[in-house]
C-alpha cells in the first residue's frame, strides 16, 4: 500500500477566504462568529452564525454560473480550484482521467429549496425557479468542480450529515493509498443560512444564543457556519518525485456506527472509529500530540467525546492537546470534517495548535488540555480529526508530519 | 404581434441570457445565441413571470426561434385579456 501525502489545500469560511488567511486565524485564535446577516434572524431564539463575510460570488463566477449553483457548490468551487493551485499539478491526459473527486454535504442547496418553498407556498406563485433541481443536488459540488476544472475520473458526493466531508476525504485517501487513482480532491462544502433551516436548528435546541464556547462549563450550545475546503492528495513518492510541498501525510480513517440514538452520541462509536484511525495508520495511541475535537459546543458531545478520548488514549489523554475550532470558523455541517481536516494539516504544517477559543471555565466533566483561548506553539508528530454526525455516524482520519 | 410583447421577449431573452439587447433580433436564430435546453428553460420561466403566464410543455417544445417565441407569448397573453373580460 502506498503513503498517501496532502499537497494542496483551499479553504474559505468564516474566518479567511483562502488558506493563508485561514491559517492564520487558527494561529490568533481569530473568532469568525456574528450577526446572522443571510436570514431574518429577529424571530430566531439565536442570532448568531459564523459566515463567510463580504462575500461577492461574481469575484469568483461568471453571471449564468451563479444562476445555476448554489452558494454552497460555490464554495466547493472556489476551495478546489485554490486548492489543485496551490498543489502545481501539471495535468496530463491521462491524470484528468482518473482524478478523483469526492465531497461531503450535509443539507446541499437548501437555501435554493428554501427559496422555492417561500416563492410557492408563502407567496402563492405557481412555479419556482427552473434552476431549482440543480442547484440543490447534494452532488452539485463535485459534478461542477469536475466541470470547472476539466477532471473525468471517479466523481461522488457523500452525506453523513456532521461526517460528510471526514467520510469523502477518507474514501479519497483509499483510493491513493490503494493505488486505484494517482490523484484526488476531496472535501465539503455547506450554506446553511436559510430561514427554515435555521428554524429547524432552533427547534434542536442545540444552538447557543451567544457564542459557541467548546468544553468550557459555561457552554450553551454549538454555532452554524459556512464554507468548504478541499484538499489535494497524490501518492508519497510521487509528490517528492515531482518536488511537491508536501503539508502532512495522510496515514489513516476509521468509521464506526454508534448503532445507539438518532442524535445522542455514545461513547463507544467514537471510541470504535478512533482506534480504527490508530490502526489504520499503524502508530501507537502514545505517538498522538494533537485531536481537532468534534467539539460542537453543545453539553453532551463534549462530555462524550472527553469520555471516548480518555477511553481510546487512558494516561496519555492527559498529555495530548485537544482543541475545537469551531470555537471560531462555527459549525459547518458537511464542510466541517474538511475544513477541521485542513486545520489539522495547517497545525502539523505549522507547528502549533489551534486553540478553543471563547473558553471562559473548566468544566471537570470535559477534563482534557483544550488550549484555551491562545495557540500554542508545538511539533506535532501525528494528530486526528475527529467527526462524529447526527445519527451516529463516525469518520476519524489521522495525519502525520513528514 | 404587439410592438410592446416583441420588446419585452427580446428583453427577457437579452436578460436572462447576459446577451446584449442589440443581438437579439426577432428574426434571428436560437443556435446563433449558443443557447442550450437548460437556458430555454430559465427563458420559458422568465417569461411566464414577465407575462404572468403559464406556457404549456406541448408549446414550449414546438419553439424553434425569437418569432415563435414571440407570437406564442402573443397568443397566452391575449387569451389571458379574454379570460379577464
Amino acid at each position: 500500500m502506498r503513503r498517501v501525502a496532502v499537497t494542496g489545500l483551499g479553504v474559505i469560511c468564516a474566518t479567511g477566504k483562502n488558506r493563508c488567511e485561514f491559517a492564520a486565524s487558527l494561529r490568533a485564535g481569530r473568532c469568525g462568529i456574528g450577526p446572522i446577516t443571510q436570514a431574518d434572524a429577529s424571530g430566531l431564539r439565536f442570532g448568531n452564525g459564523a459566515e463567510v463575510s463580504e462575500y461577492d460570488a461574481c469575484q469568483y463566477f461568471e453571471p449564468k454560473q451563479i444562476d445555476v449553483i448554489d452558494r454552497f457548490a460555490q464554495f466547493a468551487a472556489i476551495a478546489a480550484r485554490e486548492a489543485v493551485a496551490d498543489a502545481c499539478i501539471r495535468w496530463t491526459d491521462e491524470l484528468r482521467e482518473q482524478c478523483a473527486v469526492v465531497t461531503g454535504a450535509c443539507i446541499g442547496g437548501q437555501t435554493t429549496e428554501d427559496q422555492g418553498y417561500w416563492d410557492v407556498y408563502k407567496l402563492g406563485k405557481t412555479r419556482v425557479h427552473p434552476m431549482t433541481i440543480p442547484r440543490t443536488m447534494s452532488n452539485a459540488g463535485a459534478s461542477f468542480i469536475s466541470m470547472d476544472l476539466g477532471i473525468f475520473g471517479p466523481s461522488w458526493t457523500v452525506s453523513t450529515a456532521c461526517s460528510s466531508s471526514a467520510h469523502a476525504i477518507g474514501q479519497a485517501f483509499r483510493m491513493v493509498r490503494s493505488g486505484e487513482t494517482d490523484l484526488a480532491l476531496a472535501g465539503g462544502s455547506e450554506a446553511p443560512f436559510s430561514f427554515g433551516c435555521l428554524k429547524a436548528w432552533e427547534a434542536m435546541r442545540v444552538v447557543s444564543p451567544d457564542t459557541c464556547r467548546p468544553f468550557s462549563k459555561d457552554r450553551t450550545g454549538m454555532i452554524l457556519g459556512e464554507g468548504g475546503a478541499m484538499l489535494v492528495l497524490e501518492p508519497l513518492e510521487r509528490a517528492i518525485a515531482r518536488g511537491a510541498k508536501v503539508y502532512a501525510e495522510i496515514t489513516g480513517f476509521g468509521m464506526s456506527a454508534d448503532a445507539h440514538h438518532i442524535t445522542q452520541p455514545s461513547v463507544e462509536g467514537p471510541v470504535r472509529a478512533m482506534r480504527k484511525a490508530l490502526q489504520d495508520a499503524g502508530i501507537e495511541a502514545e505517538a498522538a500530540d494533537y485531536i481537532n475535537a468534534h467539539g460542537t459546543g453543545t453539553d453532551v458531545n463534549d462530555v462524550t467525546e472527553t469520555a471516548a478520548i480518555r477511553a481510546v488514549f487512558g494516561e496519555h489523554a492527559s498529555r495530548l492537546l485537544v482543541s475545537s475550532t469551531k470555537s471560531m470558523h462555527g459549525h459547518t455541517l458537511g464542510a466541517a470534517g474538511a475544513i477541521e481536516a485542513a486545520a489539522t494539516i495547517c497545525a502539523i504544517h505549522g507547528g502549533f495548535v489551534p486553540p478553543t477559543v471563547n473558553y471562559r471555565a473548566p468544566d471537570e466533566r470535559c477534563d482534557l488540555d483544550v488550549v484555551p483561548n491562545e495557540s500554542r506553539g508545538a511539533a506535532i508528530r501525528c494528530a486526528l480529526s475527529n467527526s462524529f454526525a447526527f445519527g451516529g455516524l463516525n469518520a476519524v482520519l489521522a495525519f502525520c508530519h513528514r | 404581434m404587439s410592438a410592446d410583447v416583441t420588446e419585452r421577449v427580446l428583453d427577457t431573452i437579452a436578460k436572462t441570457q447576459r446577451i446584449p439587447r442589440e443581438k437579439i433580433t426577432i428574426d434571428g436564430r436560437f443556435e446563433e445565441l449558443g443557447l442550450d435546453s437548460m437556458d430555454a428553460v430559465n427563458i420559458l420561466f422568465a417569461l411566464e413571470e414577465e407575462f404572468d403566464i403559464t406556457i404549456p410543455d406541448e408549446e414550449a417544445k414546438k419553439i424553434r426561434n425569437p418569432r415563435e417565441m414571440v407570437e406564442g407569448v402573443q397568443r397566452l397573453v391575449d387569451a389571458k385579456c379574454e379570460e379577464s373580460r
